[in-house]
């Protein structure tokens, strides 16, 4: 086999992998030609959970290659959770690489194959990974052309390629494949340019519909998630949990649960866990452990819980300022304070956390259903004490994330056990552990007082955030006299929330976009005008007012002064780098409190869309999606105890819930692509609430608004 | 105790050795390797696990094996024919219906128990029918129309 290892820039290569070693990797996914390269400050490194962050790899990883056959297999750390981009990032290969879409293949997720990635969140696949990957495509182009040219004896200006076929512009009888080409070679290239601008204008496959790729797997019950693996001899385990965060175990006693068939029971300093081969009798046996706890909780709940994070919420951080706040005060004539709340939410994905662990030899393997496999490589390095070469993550197929699955406990779980055991060992969380140790969406507090002068210009806005974060907090209106203070808790303190936070889709815009959407509401309607034409008067960002016209556009938006009694809303935001613009239509049964969503309608601005279809699904997921955090979903706990454990009680929307659901994209074919997995969702509880006044003249300050909260509203109007 | 349980899988006559007090589907999951049901939350609430028991859409994690003695089973893995996807599968592709896909098999189980009693039924009875299956995702008004769309080919067109 030729064999050919030469930079970019023309240096050998020096550098060698941090993972598995070469002759493993190669021997792992054959020859053609490969392209490794380093990544870049750039690449995903903001939104990297502190907990998971490592500096960033020096070396070289696999990004492409072109297989002896002509097939593309395009490498990534990134995983498929529904958010499609097995689609689309197959559809940006195909046209880079000039080959048939059907051709690529993606390898998501697997430490030992693919390039170090930080996570899957934050819709940053499509706007920082898609530049690195189309730049490693060129690259691979160039290596064929220059091939070609020379097997073909033609210059490579000469030569033109189109379904993985070089061919001589001058005798089209004189061409060559790309499989022709890669035939028993081994051609290892190595990438240190950074991606340069697209553009974007000369695809062919970007921009165009395609469906899942994952489609037909997924409905035959082919599609493997990291629950459906078996190995020979594999154990399920059932841990032992406390039943709050705050309590600590003083005695257990576990000796009727080892008299169940089969049952192991492993204890290892605070984990008690239960292994059989049969799944129901791991879960007898749990239930069979007697133990007893103290317990020292926080005496904070989902009642007093809003007055608690005012108080304990002490550092403060300016994020932005503008002019001054004392004279916005005096050019103000009309000001406006309030208070709005946001409670904890769970991710509640339908797969549960799971992981399957094997160690073969002093070699760890572990596939979970996780964001971040490179994530969870180096908490098992740290925890369980192996270098980095001796862990392999793989992710299969992952049944929902949305921020829920970055942290993989139930990964070092199950590798914990099997190094303890030796068998190959499953842990699949039940729906009470997935509530459990969910890393909830903050509860937060917005105060805002904010001012209007006689011709309805925002003059004042004061913005304050009390433990919930910042993304989405910009003022986004044009106030000359604005600043943004974040109220939070040292890093060195002890957290103010009894149990684990942390990302959930667009996490916390949902939140500030709520808060800052309604007081525009409140001064729009004080103001006497239509809120469409209030926003658009204090708007000047053209992206956000391009949204709003097109959603008016395709809602059939007539204006009118609020409250009017036809219950429609308006509100708009931008996360992930791209804009949004929200329109919804609701009735409210001013007897029960009731509110039925008639239709919704959204707008967005995304940049270049690579896959539009998969865009259209990610929107009208985000806007179903958000119909939960609006009208239902809200954690109950005392303490460290929570006590939503399951769907019994934690309402997730449902299908009698389903408006009207109209989304439109906003063509920008010749921008840079931007985020598409979150935005649509975070305007979603904005433009009900301010449906909702528009119906009654009822404002809503804490969500979620159920039917208590909607009555309380009403009997204030 | 282990004992014999007959049934018929997927239109196949079974006998397995098994505890018939095993779940149902743990049993699918874990003894026929039919990992196509899915475990959401093992309490009944979720969907994500139904299969038909004679063409009946139910909750596999609420049954034991035991319990279909002498019944027919069908799990995803049993509704397409020699290679061809059922009609309910076809429209969830052609329809795009699906995100995660974790639900999805017991989507289709349920809406293919639903057509079999209602061939021809009105948005608001898939809505009704469809009820009880959660997707978290957001799949929901593709899913609607996929069933739309197997109602009319099931029906052969009309």
């Amino acid at each position: 086999m030729k064999k050919e290892t030469t930079n970019a820039n023309g240096s050998v290569e020096t550098t060698r992998r941090r993972g598995i070693p070469r002759r493993d990797f190669f021997k792992i996914i054959g020859g053609g030609i490969i392209i490794f390269f380093r990544p870049w400050g750039a690449l995903d490194i903001f939104g990297t959970p502190a907990e998971q962050r490592r500096s960033l790899p020096t070396d070289y990883n696999a990004f492409l290659q072109i297989a002896e056959d002509g097939t593309v297999k395009c490498f990534t750390g990134k995983i498929e959770m529904g958010q499609g981009i097995i689609t689309s990032l197959a559809q940006e290969m195909a046209d880079a690489l000039n080959v048939p879409y059907e051709n690529v293949k993606m390898i998501m997720g697997d430490t030992d194959l693919c390039p170090w990635d930080a996570g899957t969140w934050g819709s940053l696949t499509t706007r920082a990974f898609g530049p690195h990957m189309l730049a490693a495509a060129a690259e691979a182009r160039g290596v064929l052309l220059d091939m070609a040219s020379s097997k073909m004896g033609v210059p490579v200006a000469q030569l033109e390629v189109k379904d993985g076929v070089i061919t001589d512009t001058k005798n089209n009888k004189n061409s060559v494949s790309y499989s022709q080409l890669t035939k028993g070679k081994r051609i290892e290239k190595f990438l240190d340019v950074k991606p340069l601008p697209e553009d974007y204008t000369k695809f062919t496959y970007i921009g165009k519909s395609y469906k899942h790729a994952d489609a037909v797997v997924k409905v035959t019950g082919q599609a493997k998630y990291t629950g459906d693996l078996k190995l020979p001899g594999m154990l399920f385990a059932r841990i032992l949990r406390p039943p709050s965060h705050g309590a600590k175990m003083t005695s257990v006693d576990y000796s009727e649960a080892e008299k169940v068939a089969g049952t192991k029971v492993i204890r290892d300093g605070d984990m008690i866990a239960v292994l059989n081969e049969n799944h129901d009798l791991a879960d007898m046996a749990l239930a069979k452990i007697k133990a007893e706890y103290s317990f020292n909780e926080m005496p904070v709940n989902n009642q007093n819980m809003y007055e608690w994070y005012v108080k304990f919420n002490t550092r403060s951080e300016v994020v932005r300022s503008e002019g001054d706040l004392e004279t916005g005060h005096k050019l103000s004539d009309k000001i406006f304070e309030s208070e709005f709340h946001d409670p904890y939410v769970a991710h509640s994905p339908i797969e549960t956390h799971t992981a399957l662990a094997q160690l073969e030899g002093d070699k760890m393997t572990v596939w979970a259903s996780t964001q971040s496999p490179f994530g969870l490589q180096d908490t098992l390095v740290r925890e369980l004490g192996f270098t980095l070469d001796k862990v392999r993550v793989i992710t299969p197929f992952v049944g929902g994330g949305f921020g829920g699955k970055s942290p993989a406990q139930q990964g070092v779980e199950a590798a914990k056990l099997a190094k303890l055991t030796g068998k190959p060992v499953m842990v699949v969380w039940s729906r009470d552990e997935e509530f459990f140790f969910d890393t909830f969406h903050p509860a937060g507090v917005i105060k805002i007082k904010s001012g209007i002068d006689k011709d309805g210009l925002i003059k004042l806005w004061d913005y304050n955030i009390y433990s919930s974060g910042t993304r989405g907090s910009e003022t986004t209106y044009e106030v000359p006299n604005n600043k943004t203070t974040h109220h939070s808790t040292d890093r060195n303190e002890p957290s103010v929330h009894p149990f684990a936070t942390g990302a959930w889709r667009a996490p916390n815009n949902n939140t500030n976009t709520f808060a800052r959407e309604v007081q525009i509401d409140i001064m729009a309607s004080a103001a006497g005008m239509d809120p469409l034409e209030f926003r658009l008067k204090n708007l000047k960002d053209i992206h956000i007012i391009d949204c709003l016209k097109a959603v008016a556009d395709k809602f059939g938006y007539v204006a009118g002064k609020t409250p009017s009694g036809r219950g429609i809303g308006v509100a708009c935001g931008a996360d992930a780098g791209a804009w949004v613009a929200h329109m919804a239509e609701v009735s409210v049964d001013k007897n029960t409190g009731k509110v039925k969503v008639i239709r919704i309608a959204c707008a967005q601005d995304m940049g270049l869309c690579v896959n539009p279809e998969g865009a259209t699904i990610q929107m009208e997921g985000c806007l179903t999606m958000g119909l939960g955090y609006t009208f239902s979903e809200e954690i109950f706990f005392e303490g460290g105890n929570i006590k939503d454990r399951g769907f019994d009680t934690y309402e997730i929307p449902k299908f009698s819930w389903l408006p009207e659901i109209d989304t439109v994209i906003l063509d920008r074919m010749n921008q840079p692509p931007q985020g598409g997995g979150e935005p649509a969702i975070i305007a979603v509880g904005a433009v009900i609430a301010n449906a909702i006044f528009d119906a009654t003249g009822a404002r809503l300050y804490t969500m979620p608004f159920t039917p208590a909260r909607v009555l309380e509203a009403l009997k204030k109007v | 105790m282990e004992k014999t349980i007959s049934f018929e899988l997927n239109g196949k006559k079974t006998e397995a050795l098994i505890d018939p007090g095993e779940t149902l589907l743990w049993a699918l999951r874990n003894h026929f390797g039919l990992t196509g049901t899915k475990f959401g939350c093992g309490m009944g609430f979720c969907g994500s696990c139904t299969v038909l028991i004679d063409n009946e859409p139910v909750r596999s994690c609420q049954l034991s094996i035991g319990e279909v003695a002498g019944k027919k089973v069908v799990t995803i893995e049993g509704l397409s024919t020699d290679g061809k996807l059922h009609p309910v599968q076809k429209a969830f592709v052609e329809h795009d219906a699906l995100q995660c896909g974790y639900c999805t098999p017991g989507m289709i189980m349920n809406a293919t128990g639903l057509l079999i009693k209602n061939p021809s039924p009105t948005e608001q009875e898939i809505k009704d029918g469809m009820e009880d299956n959660y997707c978290r995702c957001g799949a929901h008004k593709r899913i609607i129309e996929a069933v739309q769309t197997a109602s009319k080919e099931m029906k052969g067109g009309k």
